[in-house]
């Protein structure tokens, strides 16, 4: 499992990046999908965000999830090119499988390093 | 999923009919018009009609070779569970189809349909009887339309009494997806209710849920673990309590037949699936039924039109059936009166040909033949809910120091010429194999499934790649979905490619 | 236990397995005090008297095929099904199987379930179809139910002509009830010969949905390309309800530009059957198929590279997305399916389009006749294609009672629904109707024109 130790994780497998303000489904989630077939960005630029707010919806061949906002923020840029080719999240997560940008936005304290979140998913798995 | 590594064109095992079209061919011709003919409307014309052509015997021969890559329970057992495939019996096949059935116009005059009336208004007051509750409409055409019919009388219910504030409806983390679809329809949130370690509903849980915010619960009982509820009477209490009202989801009313009624137990409102109970076929999918039974205090609110009696009769004549409209009904369902010729008329023939007794012994025996599957399965497949199961019980399709999984035990199964049961739900139950064996097998059939499952628990631990690559006996093996989800190839016929061969 | 295959000795040896006494052992589960209800209902039939019996319910019935001669249409038509269809249901693999949840035993239905999509998307000149809904009036609610989804709720307004059969309407209405939807345009007291310019103006950015029928309820036939245009400019989505035997001689939804057909299948190889089970078809663009209800089959291969299909994008159905799902359907009209792509099948495309002419050329003599009656007329100048509507001069349900004396199912009487055509009835021709049967109808309404 990848979990880069420049993001911030959520409780609810999304990974923000403070630097660039990019959000997307973190390593663990893609694999618990398995195979993704569909993606939905629900948001558009200008849009606020906040956590427990749906910024897109993903369905794979046999699961489906809602990916939440990690942090507060209003949107600056929407992954486009993500429904074309709904792969990229299961290829590339962190990526090019990024969802939408934020601007401005600092994580919040509920939102875990990467050594916290991968212990956080290992007890997941039992 | 098996990787598959195929680049060639793949196998055609049958053509589709646009495939074995070929022009000039009918199937069937109309006699020639008998009027002169009038101008047609040039500007509204279709350009093209892209239908394939073929002989009546082309046609004929296609559908008889697709019949027979279908497995149905004609041609053997079929256990899956919550969707009780018990043996559909053939004089139901001739009495729906009976002219007088399939002839009839939902928009005849009620005086030229009595006949279809009546027997509405007869399986009515039988499925009151059964269940207890005194109001039914028939007009729910499956069982997920029937839920939506239900949430849409609770919520009436208490608008009319000016509660608009019920917004929450409570929903135990072992129920059929349909139940939280059903209610998020109509805009309501869904509180999920565990269950506790015996399989039933959580009662702290659930008290900790209900407040004047709930519209009410829904519960299946015996729920999907095939258990019947120990504290039924507590949860339904608890729900009245706050001012909710109690929906039961009848998937599993086989078991209840001459049982127990479920309003008796403090359902205000069930819906049957007449499909599954009363030897309904499932068609491959469809059609089904899904009748309403509610409580007196929700009569008011079922759909648009019921079947009643409008004119008394005498010793002389008979009552005339005609429709009415509840007074705060919830408007209408679908179109005309529901699923009359494919469900209420099989129905109607299944429960004449029962009685009392025969609908006792339904259920009696449902329960047997589940107790019977589950005493001898579970040194080899463990069961999470050990106790005395209703009509189905599930157990779990994994073995210690195996990879074998739920799905590898089901393919097998075929390989062994059953059907598997159904896989993977209940949710909270891991690797779960849902079995459901009906009234309708004997026990040489339940003898023989249990050899399969014993043997298939072996093979499991000797030669797990057996199941992984099963079936291996069937004319098709395991399906690429991926590829399926991911080209969505939905149609043999796109605008723009026009039709092959014409 | 005529269906319950267990000897009394099959079943002790059962209960000792088990480790029970009796059967009623097996119960203890259920509270004491409401246990074993003794059901008061008629003691078993037997096969024989059980045939009987429903036999003289069915009896007592009139039925289209011998008793009346009709001329009832209304959303149900009575069409000619050949022998073929019923002999192709009648399969026990078919009718006894359940939804193919296992697609390496369920390929026949799979497969008929695919050419059932194709035929439907070629039928109405959409991209895809799905396996089908319950009937046509649910197809139309699913449909705004996918524009809901499609604009998640942020655009909360529908648009219906008040052309759309009326229990369709109120099957949409019925289904809105929770979610805050607008429906507006379809009042029965407003302008009914206005036809589909008048809904233009009521389109505005938050529209999701535009609903219109083709032919209409009346039997009208409107190239609805501009208002479609115009729901499009406002980025709302059209969806045209549609009777499938039309399309064998009109223009399709598809070339109008719609975003969405459904309708009922009942004139495709369906009984009338006292209005049901018929099935209710879906078809639209391919890039609204991820918000379509229902379930779908895709082609694929097998592990053995055959071609095969299998219900696919099933992420998006209530089992899995449960309240998050676009609705919570989970059958189709499996049987219903497979009947309409066997008649499909068997008449192609010069049998639809013969019966499609058959209706329209009756229809049209039975009009002209009707109108030619002193005091009746045609209400609407429009084009029309197997229904129309006749302007009595005398209230309907007098006139429908008069042709019912002489063995005839009139027309629908169209003051049910539209307080100001109380005079009025709607009148379907199908090519089961014969000359005869047409110059029976024209003599007693003559007749009745002169009581």
């Amino acid at each position: 499992m990848n979990t880069p130790a420049n993001l911030k994780y959520s409780k609810t497998d999304e990974w923000f990046d403070p630097a660039t303000g990019a959000m997307g489904l973190t390593d663990y989630a893609q694999s618990q999908l398995s195979d993704i077939v569909f993606v939905e960005i629900q948001v558009e630029s200008g849009e606020s965000v906040a956590p427990g707010k749906a910024i897109a919806s993903v369905e794979s061949v046999k699961a489906s999830a809602e990916t939440y906002s990690p942090v507060v923020g209003q949107v600056s840029e929407v992954n486009k090119a993500l429904s074309e080719k709904p792969e990229t999240l299961n290829s590339d997560p962190y990526g090019a499988g990024w969802m939408v940008k934020v601007a401005g936005a600092t994580p919040g304290s509920d939102l875990m390093d990467s050594a916290a979140y991968e212990k956080y998913c290992a007890e997941r798995s039992h | 999923m098996t990787e598959t590594t195929v680049a060639v064109s793949p196998k055609i095992v049958e053509p589709t009919i646009f495939d074995l079209s070929s022009t000039g061919r009918t199937g069937v011709t109309f006699p020639e018009p008998d009027v002169p003919l009038a101008k047609l409307p040039t500007s509204l014309l279709r350009k093209d009609l892209p239908l394939p052509e073929l002989a009546e015997v082309d046609v004929i021969r296609h559908y008889t070779r697709l019949s027979t890559f279908n497995y149905g329970v004609d041609s053997g057992f079929y256990p899956l569970g919550s969707c009780t495939m018990k043996y559909n019996p053939k004089i139901n096949e001739d009495t729906c189809r009976l002219p007088g059935f399939l002839f009839t116009h939902p928009l005849q005059p009620v005086e030229t349909v009595q006949g279809n009336l009546a027997l509405m208004y007869q399986l009515q007051e039988w499925l009151q009887e059964i269940s207890g509750f005194p109001a039914i409409t028939l007009q729910p055409a499956a069982g997920a339309h029937g839920e939506f019919t239900g949430v849409l009388i609770m919520r009436a219910y208490h608008r009319a009494r000016g509660d608009a504030k019920r917004i929450k409806m409570l929903i135990p983390d072992s129920a059929h997806g349909t139940n939280p679809a059903s209610a998020g329809m109509t805009g309501l949130q869904i509180v999920q209710i565990p269950s506790d370690a015996r399989g039933n509903v959580d009662l702290e849980a659930l008290k900790a849920a209900c407040d004047d915010t709930v519209l009410g619960m829904m519960l299946t009982n015996p729920n999907t673990l095939g258990l019947f509820d120990e504290h039924i009477l507590d949860v339904t209490k608890i729900v009245h309590d706050c001012g909710g009202l109690m929906y039961g989801d009848g998937a599993n009313l086989n078991a209840l037949l001459g049982i127990v009624r479920p309003a008796e137990l403090g359902f205000d409102i069930m819906h049957f699936n007449l499909h599954k109970t009363f030897a309904v076929p499932h068609g491959g999918g469809g059609p089904g039924s899904g009748p309403v039974g509610v409580a007196a205090h929700l009569a008011d609110f079922l759909p648009a039109p019921l079947v009643d009696i409008v004119e008394e009769g005498s010793d002389d004549t008979p009552p005339l059936f005609g429709f009415v409209t509840p007074k705060q009904s919830i408007g209408r369902m679908k179109a005309f009166h529901g699923h009359f010729g494919g469900g209420m008329v099989r129905a109607f023939t299944y429960i004449a040909m029962h009685g009392p007794d025969g609908l006792k012994d339904i259920s009696q025996y449902a329960v047997l033949n589940a107790n019977y599957l589950m005493a001898r399965l579970r040194k080899a497949y463990h069961v999470p809910f050990d106790r005395t199961c209703m009509h189905e019980f599930v157990a779990e399709g994994r073995f210690e120091g195996s990879d074998v999984r739920a799905l590898d035990v089901a393919k097998r199964l075929m390989d062994y010429g059953f059907h598997p049961p159904t896989n993977y739900f209940p949710l909270i139950v891991h690797e779960a194999l849902m079995i459901e064996p009906t009234e309708t097998e004997n026990k040489d059939t339940l003898d023989a499934f249990v050899d399969a499952l014993l043997k298939i628990a072996e093979e499991a631990k000797s030669q797990p790649s057996l199941l992984h690559d099963a079936p291996l006996t069937t004319k098709f093996g395991r399906m690429d979905e991926v590829k399926a989800a991911r080209e969505l190839v939905l149609c043999c016929w796109l605008p723009e490619n026009g039709i092959a061969d014409i | 236990m005529t269906y319950i295959p267990i000897s009394a000795r099959e079943r002790d040896a059962m209960l000792a397995t088990i480790g029970a006494k009796s059967l009623d052992d097996l119960f203890r589960d259920v509270p004491a005090a409401h246990r074993f209800p003794k059901l008061d209902l008629p003691p078993a039939l037997t096969e024989m008297e059980a045939a009987a019996e429903l036999q003289d319910i069915a009896l007592s019935n009139e039925h289209t095929r011998g008793d009346l001669i009709s001329f009832l249409g209304a959303g149900s038509y009575n069409h000619y099904v050949p022998a073929a269809v019923d002999h192709v249901l009648r399969r026990g693999e078919f009718y006894t199987a359940y939804t193919p949840y296992q697609p390496e035993i369920s390929q026949g239905t799979l497969q008929a379930i695919f050419e059932y999509q194709s035929l439907m998307a070629a039928l109405t000149g959409m991209e895809v179809s799905n396996a089908s809904h319950y009937d046509g009036a649910t197809a139309a609610a699913e449909a705004v139910n996918m524009a809901f989804a499609q604009y998640r709720g942020k655009r909360r307004k529908v648009v219906i002509s008040p052309s759309v059969h009326p229990q369709y309407r109120a099957v949409v209405r019925t289904y809105i009830q929770g979610m805050g939807v607008e429906i507006v345009g379809d009042d029965p007291q407003g302008d009914l010969d206005a036809g589909p310019d008048a809904l233009e103006s009521l389109i505005d950015d938050q529209t999701m949905l535009v609903l219109v029928q083709y032919p209409d309820f009346f039997g009208r036939v409107f190239d609805y390309t501009k208002v479609i245009a115009a729901a499009h400019s406002k980025g709302a989505l059209a969806c045209v309800i549609t009777n499938p035997t039309a399309l064998g001689l009109l223009k399709t939804p598809g070339e109008m530009d719609a975003d969405i057909v459904v309708g009922d299948g009942q004139p495709l190889g369906i009984p009338m059957w006292f209005g049901g089970p018929t099935l209710g078809y879906f078809t639209t663009r391919k890039s609204y198929v991820h918000k379509m209800a229902g379930r779908l089959v895709g082609e694929t291969i097998d592990n053995r590279g055959q071609r095969a299909y299998v219900l696919t994008l099933t992420a998006r159905e209530q089992h899995i997305k449960r309240e998050r799902a676009t609705s919570n359907i989970c059958t189709n009209q499996g049987l219903l399916a497979l009947a309409s792509a066997v008649y499909l099948s068997l008449l192609g495309q010069k049998g639809l389009r013969q019966v499609a002419e058959l209706c329209y050329h009756k229809a049209h003599y039975a009009a002209q006749k009707l109108a030619a009656i002193p005091g009746m007329k045609l209400c609407f100048g429009d084009p029309f294609f197997h229904e129309f509507t006749l302007c009595l001069g005398r209230p309907a349900a007098e006139v429908n009672a008069h042709l019912l004396e002489h063995g005839i199912l009139g027309g629908y009487e169209l003051g049910q629904d539209y307080p100001g055509l109380k005079e009025h009835l709607l009148i379907a021709v199908t090519e089961m109707n014969t000359k005869e049967e047409i110059d029976t109808l024209v003599d007693a309404l003559s007749e009745a024109s002169h009581d």
